[in-house]
């Protein structure tokens, strides 16, 4: 076991895992209808590749790629293409985001896929295509597209840390994953260290999961490459930063990432995803999530489709208590407060928690800030909660951002701690959302006079260009006009000249 | 008595020299305030503050001429800005200008007869076309400024609100009154 | 030695010249509003002040005493403390044009500033010589400068704090000002 580290503040928890770890993972049935959203992943949302009406094989692209940063979408089951519409999606706004309704046919028909050739062969850029072709992103909560991560970038990669940690409460996920598939990860992370080239690959697995520690161990003992660590439980030590200074020691820098390290973090769930990609060609269409908390009648681990309404998972472990009161898709301190069920699991869905009036209870009245301090010291980012809260509030957006606001992994420790039971983290999600907000505009404006003063100035110079023309001209006809003068008084002058000589003919001959 | 006048006309008279040696020494060029107000507004040159552009305003705003209130697509967030930035005291928008939605212009193409008129009325170049083409709106460099529905001859052109969408949707301000729950 | 430290440590922390001799209170509340400003405003103030101590001094000494002319003393020291503002006001402008549009008309204001003027005729009235005045001016200045900058600071914090609505602004300030003033009382007897 090597030295470990620990990083500032953070808090202990109660984990409340136990109440969702009592059966294994069961497969959820496909459900009557999917909603598979296109824009599911951090990026540009994907471009609808098939029309309504259209019938489609279970893994067959429907949502095709825009950008670099952005992941495709596949059909989770064989079907029908019943509409393409909005439909409210899993997000804290509730808006409503583009997605694509297929009616299962029961058959759950693959698509024909092509065996990959071996790895070890294969160019690292090539597995990262085939890897983004298969629509794998971050499964830890953040949906990143895994491609981009696993490109080194010039970097020589050290370690790749897989990321078992899973500190926050009453999410079992990762942990049953760990449990019951860990040949999937391992040989998921074999993918993965071929195509950053890394050095060693360490599984980061909290202490409060035997288990798993377990039965990874049995498979890593013979690999050299591969360590499996354990660390002390605390929230959020699953944070990639935090994470990192767990095992090393090192500190992220700030505006940096920890490519610059030479390190790469990811989550098992992603490993185990990238090897159904590479060695059974099977995209991302499914996650095991958790249905958990006390306003469920029977708590566990799924293994759901994409697409899936959470209102079908519900009824799976079996319907709300009477007193459920709360939707939660991810942790109590991460996740966000969904308006309704009919909502679709995502791949960023990694926990549905229901919550009754006892479980948030402690959010009860809100009282001023007492100054005291708490906050400050369960940071994990060292920052200033308490400072960023008065700013939030006066919204003096400079001092926001001097104070590194944007360092804020909105973990939730602060708001956790706060005596007063201030929701400071929804205060520094207004403030990062107004300073983003503030710099869109700030470019539009820039732009806009840029415009503005362009066209101000081509109207000036077309002006001055008219002027011009009439001057030439008008000099031109003066010109012409001087010329004309000129002839017509030299006419003037011949034809005087002429009956001069006339007159003077005549007279001679008179004389004569 | 004449001593001390005349020591004390000679003091004022020094004094006055300095002053004048200084007051060319330390002579103050141009205005780089006008610049930074510039920078604060938001370039929708709509002429809504009864200026003919944002420059301006900001140039009438330096001198003291006129209101801190009167930009409408600035909205609040310019108005405290400009206050901190010339320090006078923040004035709220006046009552007609705060129900101003923020719109994009879209040209309905079976009225448009393509006469440009919209064109030249653009301060942003936002319409593309020429004569007797179709016209239409860049909706990403369209302002709002609404200054092309007065020319169409046909009344073609729509102001539509902005709606909100999922990309562009920010978390609102918590509000927190004591004693409130959660 | 000794004396001049208990000069300066007098001036700035035992009798303040705003929060215990209540001087200078007019750019006191009204350049305090950002800290920016303040010290914009201490910076010219503390050059000022200690200027005109020196010149009030040398033109009490050598113009007006040999004259017989102290009856003059008033207007004579306000025209040197104008002359020094005029000046500082035109270097302000072509150094930090951005601090002189914030400080706006308190920048002239400082001719009026009572602590400017206090200052000089408190030096006579003392009977301070040379290097006393100086000293004096130099600390009277030092003192105004901490407490606008220290006073700036708070009244930023008020500014973000959620300060009932009778209370916002000038009011809340003045009564911090008040309480700044009764923790100053707790230097008396110091030195």
């Amino acid at each position: 076991m090597s030295r470990l580290y620990k990083f500032p503040g953070g808090l202990k928890l109660a984990g409340h895992k136990t109440i969702s770890t009592r059966q294994p993972i069961s497969k959820a049935a496909i459900p009557d209808r999917l909603f598979v959203p296109l824009g599911q992943h951090i990026g540009s949302p994907a471009e609808c590749t098939v029309e309504k009406g259209q019938r489609v094989l279970k893994g067959q692209t429907i949502g095709a790629v825009t950008d670099y940063v952005a992941a495709p979408v596949h059909a989770p089951s064989s079907g029908t293409v019943v509409d393409i519409q909005k439909f409210p999606a899993a997000h804290a706004s509730s808006l409503p985001s583009d997605v694509i309704i297929i009616e299962p046919d029961g058959k759950d028909e693959w698509l024909e896929r092509e065996p990959i050739p071996d790895i070890t062969e294969m160019d690292p850029s090539e597995l990262r295509n085939l890897i983004r072709c298969a629509g794998i992103v971050g499964l830890g909560g953040a949906a990143f597209p895994t491609f981009i991560k696993l490109n080194p970038a010039g970097h020589q990669i050290s370690k790749l840390i897989l990321n078992g940690a899973e500190c926050e409460p009453y999410i079992t996920c990762d942990d049953m994953l760990m449990r019951e598939r860990p040949h999937e990860i391992i040989d998921g992370a074999k993918i993965m260290r071929h195509a950053l080239n890394a050095a060693q690959v360490i599984i980061a697995i909290e202490e409060n999961k035997p288990e798993a520690i377990a039965s990874l161990q049995a498979l890593a003992s013979e690999l050299d490459w591969l360590q499996i660590q354990a660390i002390p439980v605390i929230y959020p030590t699953g944070g990639e930063r935090q994470l990192i200074k767990v095992l090393t020691g090192k500190d992220v820098p700030s505006k940096g990432l920890p490519l610059d390290l030479g390190m790469v973090v990811s989550n098992v769930a992603t490993a185990a995803a990238v090897h159904h990609a590479i060695d059974h060609q099977q995209p991302l269409i499914s996650r095991i999530i958790t249905v958990t908390g006390s306003g469920v009648r029977s708590p566990q681990n799924f293994e759901v489709l994409i697409g899936t309404p959470i209102s079908d998972l519900i009824e799976l472990a079996g319907g709300y208590t009477e007193d459920a009161d709360r939707l939660v898709v991810g942790g109590p301190m991460m996740g966000i407060t969904l308006k309704t069920d009919a909502t679709p699991v995502v791949k960023a869905s990694n926990c549905l928690l229901v919550q009754t009036p006892p479980d948030h209870a402690g959010e009860a009245i809100i009282r001023p800030c007492i100054r005291c301090g708490e906050c400050v010291k369960v940071c994990p980012v060292k920052l200033l909660p308490q400072q960023l809260y008065w700013f939030s509030q006066a919204k003096y957006l400079d001092d926001l951002q001097s104070h590194n606001l944007f360092d804020c992994i909105e973990c939730g420790c602060c708001t956790v701690v706060c005596p007063s039971h201030i929701p400071l983290v929804q205060y520094f999600r207004f403030g990062k959302s107004e300073i983003w907000k503030k710099e869109q505009e700030t470019i539009k404006a820039d732009l806009a006079r840029e415009r503005a003063d362009a066209k101000t100035s081509r109207v000036e110079r077309i002006k001055a260009e008219k002027k011009a023309q009439h001057a030439a001209r008008a000099k031109k006809n003066a010109a012409a006009a001087d010329r004309k003068k000129e002839i017509e008084a030299a006419v003037a002058r011949t034809k005087a000249k002429k009956t001069a000589d006339i007159d003077t003919a005549i007279n001679q001959n008179t004389e004569n | 008595m004449v001593l001390t006048i005349l020591s004390l006309g000679i003091l004022a008279s020094l004094f006055g020299l300095l002053l004048g040696y200084s007051s060319v020494r330390f002579r103050v060029e141009g205005d780089p305030l006008v610049d930074k107000v510039d920078s604060l507004l938001p370039q929708t040159q709509c002429g809504q503050c009864t200026f003919p552009g944002c420059r301006p305003y900001a140039e009438a705003l330096v001198k003291g001429e006129t209101e801190i209130n009167l930009c409408v697509p600035g909205g609040e967030d310019t108005i405290t800005a400009l206050a901190e930035t010339l320090g006078r005291e923040a004035v709220p928008l006046s009552d007609e200008h705060a129900s101003h939605v923020p719109s994009l212009a879209v040209i309905i193409e079976e009225y448009c007869i393509g006469c440009t008129k919209c064109i030249q009325a653009c301060p942003v170049d936002a319409i593309v076309g020429t004569a007797k083409q179709m016209h239409t709106v860049i909706a990403e460099e369209c302002t709002g400024c609404e200054l092309c529905v007065p020319p169409c001859p046909v009344e073609c052109i729509d102001m539509r609100p902005i709606k909100p969408d999922i990309s562009s949707w920010t978390w609102p301000q918590p509000y927190v009154a004591y004693g409130a729950k959660n | 030695m000794k004396e001049y430290a208990l000069i300066l440590l007098g001036t700035v922390l035992v009798n303040n010249f705003v929060l215990v001799k209540f001087l200078g209170l007019c750019p006191f509340m009204g350049v305090s509003r950002k800290l920016d400003t303040a010290i914009g405003m201490a910076l010219a103030t503390t050059f000022v002040m200690t200027l005109s101590a020196v010149l009030s001094y040398l033109v009490n000494q050598y113009i007006l005493i040999p004259l017989d002319a102290e009856y003059l003393r008033t207007l004579s020291f306000i025209l040197v403390i104008a002359v020094i503002v005029q000046f500082t006001e035109m270097v302000i402008h072509k150094t930090s044009p951005l601090l002189y549009q914030l400080l706006g008309i308190f920048l002239p204001l400082i001719t009026t500033n009572c602590a400017v003027l206090g200052l000089a005729l408190l030096n006579v009235q003392e009977e301070h010589n040379f290097v006393t005045a100086t000293l004096y001016g130099f600390g009277a200045a030092l003192g105004f400068s901490i407490v606008l900058i220290l006073f700036a600071a708070m009244r930023e914090r008020l500014d973000a704090a959620d300060v009932p609505l009778p209370f916002k602004g000038s009011a809340i300030a003045l009564i911090t000002a008040g309480l700044m003033s009764l923790a100053f009382m707790g230097f008396a007897g110091l030195g």
